[in-house]
């Protein structure tokens, strides 16, 4: 089996995030990190090749800094990285990140198919949880989003999700090769190992520009994104805020302070 | 690929769609706020998959639907998002829109990505408000990095997709209510996107109001150490739903679908109450939007209260239902 496993290199979540003056997502700071959920994805790939055999590719798109991403990736047990890199690139929204990576899918492929491409729920820091998605139609794949719980048969050669979502269970079973996504509940992702972190050195990564892809630079980053940023403001703190300790009556104050507030 | 629209061309009057998302019981509460929404931004249009509207048309009516597009796929049974985005994008061209509205649940936001993608609109998911400039221009506004910054931006494509959050605005019914028009639409897809559902249960349906919609949320953690009575008792006393920290959920102390947070529901009531919840950041991401924050906790350090409006620093288990006993008391006065 051969599995993609897309990557994202995000802001660290635990440090203090922020937009840059013309509305981007500052990633200037150096604190980058492999988005948490995308380790779900690289684990669920990883886990699959010990069990069926195969190859992990991991796959990113981003600057220099990206590459920190997919090195976590091949640490984990991933054997060979894609990054794609091009200044035309920045400033991409959803559409230009899909079809960049649906793109590079498709090279990836051109060196022996691709059974199953992986991705994580959503990006910690767009939180947009529409990549897969996006990826699925632009590959012309079927989709099984969102699995807190992941097989595949390879004989049979479909893979079976199961997921929660807000108002029921699903199980949906898709043909391969196809697109899913996986949860944070699908699996606990490994800390790489030593041993890993040794053999990670010497794995490949290959960068790809957009002429390599043969993707339409005026279609991605900036120039092709279909929304614009028009004003990022911090949110300001919230006023009037009150700390008590409890002398025995905080039951009491907090029944008080909503009915002060006409929250009951 | 469909016809692309030119930027900033739509007509006032210009249908706006609205997917309504519904069950046995009817309409989801959400819808309500979509369509008060969305009759700021245009003649409204509301989109029903699936039998059944009948019931729904006089509550449609009185939120100033004009016209219902009631929309068979397939062999009748619920779309999965690829489905429905291949269907919507029919009715988007028939009906003439240029603006489409749905309420943003993991579902939805997948059905509004495939829609936006081959009608060439541009995408906003997670929107908290959604108005059209003079010029007819769609501009959204958006909470990002845990609601700790404010994001407003502009659809530069001709047509736009919003995904609006639960409880971005109230729902108001109109003045004069109508009955809308029904236009049925069958829908054959051109292939079933090679996925089947093969097996679908229900969440039972709960006596407290549903999580993502409610205006009172009472959230657990780790501290209530597995005993949820006094969390639920005080949501009941307020009419609030329950919700729970990731760590409550993974300890089967609660279901996993009451999760909190950044990979769980993403909640904006009036009134959020965490009690034993430390605040983590993945949290946050869930949860810092709410109106008011009120927040028990033992440890005078705890994250959670460098957000909180109130913060209460004592043991849960004696504030909790202290408070509980106080509303339940106040509401028998009034
Ligand atoms: C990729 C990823 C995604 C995640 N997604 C989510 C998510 O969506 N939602 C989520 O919630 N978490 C999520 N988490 C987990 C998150 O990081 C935290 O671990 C979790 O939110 C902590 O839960 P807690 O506040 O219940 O527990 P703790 O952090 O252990 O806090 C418990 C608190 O209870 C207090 N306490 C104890 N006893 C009492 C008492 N008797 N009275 C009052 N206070 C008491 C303690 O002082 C402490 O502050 C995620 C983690 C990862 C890695
Ligand atoms: N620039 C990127 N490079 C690689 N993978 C990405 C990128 N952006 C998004 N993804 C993948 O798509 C998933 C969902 O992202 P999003 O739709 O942005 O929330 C992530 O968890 C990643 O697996």
């Amino acid at each position: 089996m051969k599995i993609v496993v897309c990557v994202k290199h995000v802001p660290d979540l635990q440090a203090e995030r922020r937009f840059t003056d013309d509305g981007r997502v500052d990633r200037g700071q150096g604190d980058g990190t492999l988005n948490e959920l995308d380790e779900n994805a690289v684990e669920a790939a990883v886990a699959l090749v010990e069990a069926h055999g195969g190859e992990v590719v991991v796959l990113t798109m981003g600057p220099e800094d990206a590459e920190d991403a997919v090195r976590r990736g091949l640490q984990m047990g991933a054997d060979t990285a894609v990054h794609v890199l091009d200044a035309a690139i920045e400033g991409s929204d959803a559409f230009g990140t899909a079809e960049v990576l649906a793109a590079a899918v498709r090279a990836i492929g051109a060196e022996g198919p691709v059974d199953l491409v992986v991705t994580g729920m959503a990006s910690l820091d767009g939180l947009m949880s529409v990549v897969p998605s996006l990826l699925s139609a632009h590959l012309g794949l079927p989709q099984a989003t969102l699995a807190a719980e992941l097989t595949v048969d390879p004989e049979a050669r479909t893979v079976r999700v199961r997921r929660e979502l807000d108002h029921a269970t699903e199980v949906l079973e898709a043909s391969l090769p196809a697109v899913v996504s996986v949860t944070d509940q699908a699996n606990e992702p490994r800390y790489p190992s030593f041993k890993g972190i040794m053999a990670a050195r010497k794995k490949p990564v290959v960068t790809w520009t957009l002429a390599d892809l043969g993707v339409d630079p005026s279609d991605v980053g900036e120039a092709g994104a279909r929304t614009r940023v028009l004003e990022a403001t911090p949110r300001p703190p919230r006023e009037d805020r009150v700390l008590i300790t409890d002398d025995g009556d905080a039951g009491l104050r907090l029944a008080a302070y909503l009915v002060e507030n006409r929250l009951v | 690929m469909i016809e692309t629209a030119a930027a900033g061309s739509a007509p006032a009057d210009a249908p706006v769609l609205v997917l309504v998302d519904h069950h046995d019981a009817g309409v989801r509460a959400p819808v309500l706020e979509l369509l008060t929404v969305a009759r700021g931004l245009g003649v409204v249009h509301a989109v029903w998959f699936g039998d059944g509207v009948e019931g729904a048309l006089e509550q449609l009516g009185a939120y100033g639907v004009a016209t219902v597009h009631q929309v068979t796929v397939g062999d009748g049974t619920a779309p999965l998002p690829p489905s429905a985005a291949e269907a919507l994008a029919e009715v988007l061209v028939a009906s003439g829109a240029t603006t489409v509205l749905v309420s943003s649940t993991f579902e939805n936001k997948e059905v509004a990505a495939r829609l936006a993608l081959v009608a060439d609109a541009g995408l906003v998911v997670d929107a908290s408000g959604v108005e059209r400039e003079a010029d007819g221009r769609v501009v959204t506004v958006q909470q990002a990095f845990a609601s700790t910054w404010t994001v407003r931006a502009e659809v530069r494509a001709g047509r736009a997709v919003v995904a609006l959050k639960a409880n971005a605005a109230p729902a108001e019914p109109v003045e004069a209510p109508r009955t809308p028009h029904v236009l049925r639409h069958e829908v054959t897809l051109a292939s079933d996107h090679g996925v089947r559902v093969v097996e679908r249960t229900p969440r039972a349906a709960s006596d407290r109001p549903e999580l993502g919609e409610a205006q009172v949320v009472v959230v657990g953690g780790r501290g209530t150490e597995g005993d949820f009575s006094v969390v639920e008792e005080l949501a009941d006393a307020l009419g609030g739903a329950v919700g729970a920290t990731r760590v409550a959920t993974d300890e089967g102390w609660i279901g996993h679908e009451a999760q909190i947070g950044q990979t769980g529901v993403t909640i904006s009531p009036r009134l959020y109450i965490g009690a034993g919840v430390s605040g983590a950041v993945h949290h946050r991401g869930g949860m810092q939007a709410s109106g008011t924050i009120v927040a028990v906790n033992n440890d005078p350090e705890a994250p959670i209260f460098e957000i909180a409006d109130l913060g209460i620093v004592g043991d849960l288990f004696t504030v909790l239902p202290q408070a509980t006993a106080e509303i339940r008391r106040l509401a028998a006065e009034r």
